[in-house]
């Protein structure tokens, strides 16, 4: 399997785990969001919490998940590696560049907003994750039951969790960060997986861009609904 | 061509004596500039200059002075071959810059750890010739070859294949990407092979070893900025890339290793 | 006496019946024989690649910082081939016909023959390495039309064809390079000749970026180093086009063909100002639809060169359409050197339109009205673009500025029928010889012959000459390595320690004025008499003095210049003592004192239907002037007229 290694450690190997993983993880994205707009719903919480639970026990749910972790992990690793490979591509830097003239602030930026992304997502579990599904971190969960079955009050802890305002602060620059991500990342996937044809292009940035948008302000109902209601 | 007064810049250029020495940036006024004169011709105004006060001149690359060679390298004011879109140097004129303020400009040379400076603003870009000699060609030998019209390729086709094969190989891709990567250039010339019935028969092994010597060249990772080819003087397509990318994983997943 | 070598036989068979008396050298062999190829344009990487594939040890070298950058690159409009594709009527014969014809009947018919033979080997070569050739909707390859030829014979890629040619013949040089054939000697330049035992050995090089003087050794030396136009300073050459490896190879003992045959491209825009490096071609079609002209007075073209009044403020009657005037039947269409030397006779009348008064107009307003503007802009509208960028004026609004500049040199190093000089072993192809164009070269041509000379003749008869040679190896250390290096030293010393207060750059427009003036678009005898005394002045004081900073072992700019435009300044006599003792006029050389009664070029086929081949017979000594008779078997000379 010398060429798996081979094509793996060569940077357009390296660039299509990136895009595979950055793809799954948009995937992940719609999933969770439809969770998460569960708390919309003027019911006290039930959907959110029974949405929750259906997460945390179903079994495939679980076993996609460490998928997940790995993409996750996968994609951070890649990053450090490509962008140190970058740095070092270019030793010395310009005095005077000009960048703006011919590439988007997003693009030069994924790494900075990889990281805003990810110190969200460290934060964001450390609120939830650890608590609800890992039960890393103790955390007195009110039980409700709904029809007839008890479940763990997890809607209040996100209703707890997003009256502060520090907490909803990072979570808005995280989510605006994964709009901009989103934004280059989207239509760079396809572009390094290949997908490169005249007649979509457009559509496939244009979706993207939308995307992204949709991605973040829907993302960011949440904890600014919780915080304003 | 018509009847301007000279224009006066001052110029902030790299020096840097050689390979192994440390560079830094030097100040040298320039006066009475023709806004018709080309950015090169002004630097050997300056050249002349220097040379008549004893001191030793600033060293570009350049060549056929026409837009076609690829010689010419310089970084102006933060961008490979300076303001203007599709552009060599050697076609960018000093009308394009404003002369108020003192009219300063920068130049620097092409900045990448795979083209080491040889002298002020001279690279060296023997990496692209290196990853040419990896596969960037159709092994035949001269003669013996069928009539030129035994392969019918359709025109679109052949447009394509041409519009890569502009390539110029100065290196302003490099140049310009954040990321110091050289996947325009190298995409450009595999694009035209894979592109052509001529280059089947070795387009597995082509992208391989081009990649491979790209790699190896010290260049860059693709982040798909774009900046390349926004700055390419021959406007060369990022289709290349993604078909080169396409390339190269039919290659790796198919070819018997 | 010069034995050009041409085979006996029928024209048709020459080449066919000479390729099979060659000799052969056994493939098990040839790795044993070195070859050194200096420049790496379409006939240099051609050929060195061809040797590569055939099994021989190739040096190749250029001065350029890669074998792709040659100037053979910026060659726009395409290449010929007798492929009669367009079922119009084209065959070798035509072709060949075409080309000796064109040449003003001043080159061999037996090379040019061959040339026409071996050009459709050519595009199937160039096609099967992967050349992007335009095509038709039908997949096949499409050609255009070209000045001198009544069918269509030229392939092209876009404007780019000598860049896609260059690139392809570089790509099999890049094959050989990765095979270990070729090794590969960027940045580095020749600077001598080394002859052991009257043959040609080796070479000394610069490198020309740590200043290291080193020695070649080989067993033979092909010269693929261009054109000397730049012995003009301003010309469409590229800034390092040199003719020193050429005259370095005269000043060993190679003879000089007809020096004095430049050509001069009349559609280029014009000399802006002094501080003008070089000049750009702009595409001859141009001419199909533009109308030349300047104004009929010169007061009024006084105003225009003071920027008083816009060329377009200028009325129809007062507009002198001079070559529609003086040649009816061509009108603007006449061939390259007419449209150029009428051009020179207007604006030395003081009907120059621009600031300096060396420009004449040409015009599409005619056409824009016939045809409206985006018929012009579908045509046309890549030059104009390139004409507003670096001239900042709009052609659809304004008339374009042209005039002509040197763009090719016919004449180069002599050449036998194998393409070897009169050294045995040294060999010139491409623009460096002077064999295949004649007095003129037509267009689609050049790269024709520098494809032609590398794959497909010099790989057979450089066998025929190696195979008469030892495989003994010359060490570098050889006593005739010491002398040429210490030569090329004590040249650079010279130079290096001479105290002078202008620069290498300064005598270089100084000879390039003398030699435009007075060996340019049109010579007279006293006009070249005095260019002699004030060339041999200028490299007097060259010699007593030029401006030079630095040492040898570093890059240094002035020195490489320093080096050619020393050459330069002796080549540049030579050029005029050709042009002194060719006294008819013909293609590219234009003597005042042979004109027709019309004021036409008068070729004088009895007495010059020769090729002048200059021996250099020692520095301050006049070289010796041989002949090689043309003799014509298969065409018929006529004068040409285009009234």
């Amino acid at each position: 399997m010398s060429w798996v290694k081979q094509t793996l450690n060569s940077t357009l190997g390296q660039k299509v785990i990136m895009s595979l993983t950055g793809l799954f993880l948009v995937t992940f994205l719609i999933v969770h969001l439809i969770g998460n707009l569960q708390i919309l719903k003027a019911d006290g919480g039930d959907a959110f919490n029974v949405y929750a639970a259906f997460m945390s026990t179903n079994g495939l749910i679980h076993a996609v998940s460490y998928g997940m972790y790995a993409a996750i992990i996968a994609h951070v690793v890649y990053a450090i590696t490509l962008t140190l490979r970058n740095k070092k591509a270019r030793p010395v830097s310009y005095a005077v560049q000009d960048a703006k003239a011919n590439s988007s602030w997003a693009s030069r930026s994924m790494m900075l907003l990889g990281s805003m992304i990810l110190v969200f997502l460290v934060l964001h579990l450390v609120h939830f994750w650890a608590k609800y599904k890992m039960g890393w971190i103790a955390y007195d969960f009110k039980m409700v039951t709904i029809e007839g079955v008890q479940y763990r009050d997890i809607a209040s802890l996100v209703i707890e969790t997003f009256k502060d305002p520090i907490a909803v602060g990072i979570y808005v620059l995280g989510l605006i960060g994964l709009g901009f991500h989103l934004n280059h990342g989207f239509q760079s996937a396809f572009q390094t997986l290949g997908l490169n044809h005249k007649s979509y292009n457009n559509f496939i940035k244009g979706f993207g861009a939308i995307f992204s948008i949709v991605m973040a302000v829907l993302y960011a109902v949440m904890p600014l609904y919780v915080f304003f209601s | 061509m018509s009847n301007h007064k000279g224009l006066n810049f001052t110029l902030k250029v790299w020096r840097q004596k050689n390979a192994a020495a440390k560079g830094e940036f030097k100040e040298y006024p320039v006066t009475n500039v023709s806004p018709d004169s080309s950015f090169l011709e002004m630097l050997d105004i300056m050249n002349e200059d220097l040379l008549h006060k004893g001191e030793d001149p600033v060293y570009f690359d350049h060549d056929c002075r026409e837009g076609i060679c690829g010689m010419c390298s310089l970084f102006i004011n933060g961008r490979p071959h300076g303001p203007g879109e599709e552009i060599t140097v050697c076609q960018l004129h000093m009308r394009e810059f404003n002369s108020q303020d003192g009219g300063v400009i920068t130049i620097e040379p092409w900045r990448a750890a795979a083209f080491p400076v040889i002298k002020d603003l001279v690279v060296d870009r023997t990496a692209f010739d290196r990853i040419q000699q990896a596969g960037g060609y159709v092994s035949i030998n001269t003669g013996g070859i069928p009539d030129a019209n035994a392969i019918p390729i359709p025109k679109e086709i052949a447009d394509k294949a041409m519009d890569a094969a502009t390539c110029i190989g100065c290196g302003a891709c490099v140049a310009a990407c954040k990321n110091a990567s050289a996947m325009l250039f190298v995409s450009a010339k595999v694009s035209q092979f894979s592109l052509l019935p001529q280059g089947q028969a070795e387009k597995s092994r082509r992208v391989l070893a081009m990649v491979n010597q790209m790699d190896e060249e010290g260049f860059g990772a693709c982040t798909n900025t774009g900046a390349c080819e926004a700055e390419c003087p021959k406007g060369v397509s990022l289709e290349n890339i993604a078909r080169m990318n396409r390339d190269y994983f039919g290659a790796a997943l198919s070819t018997e290793h | 006496m010069l034995d050009n070598k041409i085979p006996q036989g029928p024209l048709a068979e020459k080449w066919s019946q000479h390729k099979f008396n060659l000799k052969l050298v056994n493939p098990a062999n040839k790795r044993k024989y070195d070859i050194i190829v200096v420049g790496t344009g379409l006939a240099g990487a051609s050929a060195a690649a061809s040797f590569g594939e055939l099994g021989y040890n190739v040096k190749a070298f250029c001065y350029q910082d890669s074998a792709r950058r040659a100037h053979s690159i910026a060659a726009q409009g395409g290449i010929n081939a007798a492929k009669n594709y367009k079922n119009d009527g084209d065959s070798i014969f035509r072709l060949f016909y075409d080309t000796i014809k064109g040449g003003d009947y001043r080159s061999r018919e037996a090379n040019v023959y061959r040339l026409a033979e071996v050009s459709n080997a050519i595009i199937d070569q160039c096609v099967a390495q992967g050349v992007p050739f335009a095509r038709e909707y039908g997949g096949l390859l499409d050609n255009r039309s070209f000045g001198g030829a009544q069918v269509s014979r030229t392939f092209y890629a876009k404007g780019q064809t000598g860049q896609q040619l260059l690139l392809g013949a570089y790509s099999a040089l890049s094959r050989q390079v990765k095979t270990g054939k070729v090794k590969l000697y960027t940045r580095n330049e020749m600077l001598d000749l080394v002859l052991v035992d009257g043959k040609a050995r080796g070479i000394i090089t610069r490198n020309l970026v740590t200043g290291a003087i080193e020695r070649h050794s080989a067993h033979s030396v092909v010269l693929a180093t261009g054109g000397y136009g730049n012995v003009f300073f301003l010309s469409t050459n590229a800034m390092g086009c040199n003719g020193t490896a050429a005259w370095r190879a005269y000043k060993k003992g190679a003879q000089f063909g007809n020096p004095c045959f430049t050509q001069i491209h009349p559609t280029c825009i014009p000399v802006h100002g002094t501080q003008q490096s070089k000049l750009t071609l702009m595409s001859e079609s141009l001419r199909n639809d533009g109308r030349v002209w300047v104004p009929k007075t010169v007061e009024m073209a006084q105003k225009l060169q003071k920027g008083e009044i816009k060329p377009t403020e200028i009325a129809e009657e007062d507009r002198d359409y001079y070559l529609e005037r003086i040649y009816p039947s061509f009108g603007n269409l006449v061939p390259r050197d007419v449209a150029s030397r009428n051009a020179k006779n207007m604006c030395d009348a003081g009907k120059g339109v621009n600031e300096t008064g060396l420009a004449v107009f040409l015009d599409f307003k005619t056409a824009i009205e016939r045809d409206g503007e985006d018929v012009i802009r579908a045509k046309y509208g890549n030059l104009f673009q390139m004409y507003e960028k670096i001239t900042d004026d709009n052609p659809y609004k304004t008339p374009m500025m042209i005039y002509p500049a040197i763009h090719y040199t016919m004449g180069g190093l002599w050449v036998d029928y194998n393409l070897m000089t009169t050294i045995p072993g040294l060999y010139a192809i491409g623009e460096c010889n002077f064999s295949d164009h004649g007095g003129n070269r037509l267009g689609a041509s050049a790269l024709m012959q520098g494809l032609a000379d590398g794959y497909f003749v010099i790989p057979y008869t450089i066998g025929d000459y190696l195979a008469q040679t030892s495989y003994d190896k010359v060490p570098t250390s050889h006593p005739a390595f010491e002398e040429a290096e210490k030569e090329v030293r004590d040249r650079i010393n010279i130079l290096l320690t001479s105290k002078g207060e202008k620069t290498p750059d300064e005598f270089h427009k100084e000879l390039g004025l003398i030699m435009w003036e007075y060996c340019g678009m049109a010579r007279n005898e006293e006009g070249l008499k005095k260019a002699k005394g004030m060339i041999q002045k200028l490299r007097k004081e060259y010699w007593a003095g030029v401006k030079l900073i630095g040492i040898n072992e570093e890059m240094n700019l002035t020195l490489e210049k320093a080096l050619r435009i020393a050459d330069f300044l002796e080549l540049g006599e030579l050029m005029v003592d050709d042009a002194l003792t060719r006294t008819e006029s013909c293609g590219g050389h234009f003597r005042e004192e042979s004109q027709t009664p019309e004021g036409e070029a008068l070729r004088k086929d009895d007495e010059f239907a020769f090729v002048s081949c200059w021996e250099y017979q020692g520095d301050d000594q006049p070289a010796k002037l041989n002949k090689e008779e043309l003799v014509f078997e298969n065409v018929k000379l006529t004068q040409r007229s285009y009234k």
